[in-house]
């Protein structure tokens, strides 16, 4: 046992996290401002932003990573311009699993943060406008810091799920280790070869991680919605 | 001299209705707005504060916030404004409410002093009862020195000792800083107490404008005393009727004639009125 926890590799972790975090902060930045705006707007195409926006959701894997996979090609204008000025391949490359990552997890940052934005008072943020301020100091000042629950449940759901995936990683990145090899791809082939040992050891891991993390959300939620609730006691 | 020209059509709970509103106040006027609900009164304050559009002009003094080619936005047209749902900053503390709004710390000291409210300047709004959020909300509206003051049933919310209170507390804001000020009341006896000047809107238009004692007081001829009420039970007592009417919190018997009990149904909105001979005021 020992001996086989000694030659275990963490490396598929180590990129899964690696993964999870940076994807996480770049959504997060691209998120926030249209989480706001599709809290905010009024306007006929909503619905269809926001369709889009869940599509990753109910698409197979397989569906995304096609795409994403031709556009990221070199053979596409977007693939062969990296490559061109950056001499980065896209495909099958770290790189393209953080922007493959980006498609799949957008919902799971989005539409936290939006329905968070949406259980504001507008007269909150109507409040902060009348007293000069712009619509970017109302989201950073207000806006935020008064959805603190929806904020880390938008952090740690993008995150868990980018760590998560499977079929999008499976089919953009491939299985190259140290560099598109994560845990979900490595528990797979692990299975494959039948080396069920391992993938016992990898299996319970990432449970054991994904429920520890859950667990703090729920736990500094509940204890949020205590905190309030006892201000009317 | 503050104008306000303001036409817009409206989709209210009953139906399409225009608003237009032709008004000029005075500066340093308190002036309340007041008439049914869905008549326009909420809108027209919003309007003024840029927080919805309209067709016509609003000019403050010398400045132009609104007209054919300009529409400042609501940023920059320095007002106040107070919500009846307070509406404060829930994740900031009272005395950091205020100075969001504007980093002049001794303005807020004296606001946050006039209104007793030092002692509590650390706390979040969410631990304070809500007469003292609403003050609050009215020393935050004060805090860029507006020219104009908009207050939307600003007590409405509050039980009655808590408004008496506040009412006194925006009369003394109100004589300290002369702000120009529009609120929204359907309290006669705040808006006695308060303005100079009451506007009534019915369907978004104008239909009375005068002194609150020309608007509110309805009597007709010699009957001084005037009250409007409901009609809640006709009670027969061998041959008389004794009607039940509530006026406001109030309840009274009148002793009806049978041809009144009769044409009379409970639930009829009623005017009770009576000649003011010699009545006894007691403390």
């Amino acid at each position: 046992m020992i001996e086989t926890l000694q030659s275990m590799e963490f490396t598929p972790f180590l990129l899964s996290f690696k993964l999870a975090a940076i994807t996480t902060l770049i959504l997060f930045v691209i998120s926030l401002p249209l989480a706001w705006y599709l809290s905010q707007t009024r306007s006929k195409i909503k619905p269809f932003l926001e369709a889009i926006t869940a599509l990753p959701i109910v698409l197979p894997p397989s569906v995304l990573g096609f795409y994403i996979l031709i556009a990221l090609s070199q053979n596409s204008p977007l693939g062969a311009f990296f490559e061109e000025h950056f001499g980065v391949s896209l495909v099958f490359s770290f790189t393209g699993l953080v922007i493959a990552s980006c498609f799949y997890s957008l919902p799971f940052m989005v539409q936290p943060l939006q329905s968070g934005f949406e259980t504001i008072n507008k007269n909150m943020l109507e409040a902060s406008y009348i007293a000069g301020k712009s619509k970017f100091e109302t989201l950073l000042k207000v806006a935020l810091p008064n959805i603190k629950p929806a904020l880390l449940s938008a952090i740690i759901i993008t995150f868990a799920h980018t760590v998560g995936e499977f079929g999008v990683v499976l089919m953009v990145g491939g299985s190259i280790p140290g560099e598109t090899k994560v845990a979900s791809v490595a528990i797979y082939e692990m299975v494959e070869i039948m080396d069920y040992t391992m993938a016992h050891i990898y299996s319970a891991m990432m449970v054991a991680m994904s429920f520890v993390v859950l667990l703090s959300v729920y736990i500094f939620n509940h204890k949020q919605s205590h905190k309030l609730a006892g201000f009317y006691k | 001299m503050i104008n306000i020209k303001v036409k817009k059509q409206l989709h209210g709970a009953n139906g399409a209705m225009n608003l237009d509103v032709n008004l000029e106040i005075q500066e340093g006027e308190f002036i309340a707005l007041s008439g049914q609900s869905g008549s326009g009164k909420t809108t027209l304050l919003r309007i003024i504060a840029g927080l919805e559009d309209a067709k016509g002009s609003l000019k403050i003094g010398d400045d132009v916030w609104m007209d054919a080619t300009t529409n400042l936005s609501v940023q920059k047209r320095k007002i106040g404004f107070v919500f009846q749902d307070y509406a404060l900053f829930a994740n900031m503390s009272v005395i950091d409410n205020l100075l969001y709004v504007s980093k002049d710390k001794e303005l807020a000291k004296h606001l946050l002093d006039i209104t007793d409210l030092s002692a509590l300047q650390n706390r979040l709004p969410d631990t304070l009862s809500g007469g003292q959020q609403q003050r609050v909300s009215l020393c935050r509206a004060l805090m860029n020195r507006p020219k104009l003051l908009l207050m939307d049933e600003p007590l409405s919310a509050l039980d009655p000792q808590m408004r008496t209170k506040l009412q006194d507390e925006i009369l003394t804001l109100h004589r300290e800083f002369g702000t120009t000020t529009i609120m929204v009341s359907h309290d006669p006896s705040e808006i006695y107490r308060l303005s100079q000047r009451v506007i009534v809107l019915e369907q978004g238009k104008v239909v009375n404008d005068g002194s609150p004692k020309d608007v509110l007081l309805k009597t007709k001829g010699s009957q001084k005393f005037s009250f409007n009420g409901e009609l809640l039970e006709i009670i027969k007592i061998d041959v008389i009727f004794i009607a039940i009417i509530a006026i406001g919190q109030q309840l009274v018997e009148v002793v009806v004639t049978q041809e009144e009990a009769r044409s009379l149904q409970v639930g009829d909105q009623v005017c009770v009125s009576t000649k003011a001979f010699n009545p006894t005021i007691v403390h």
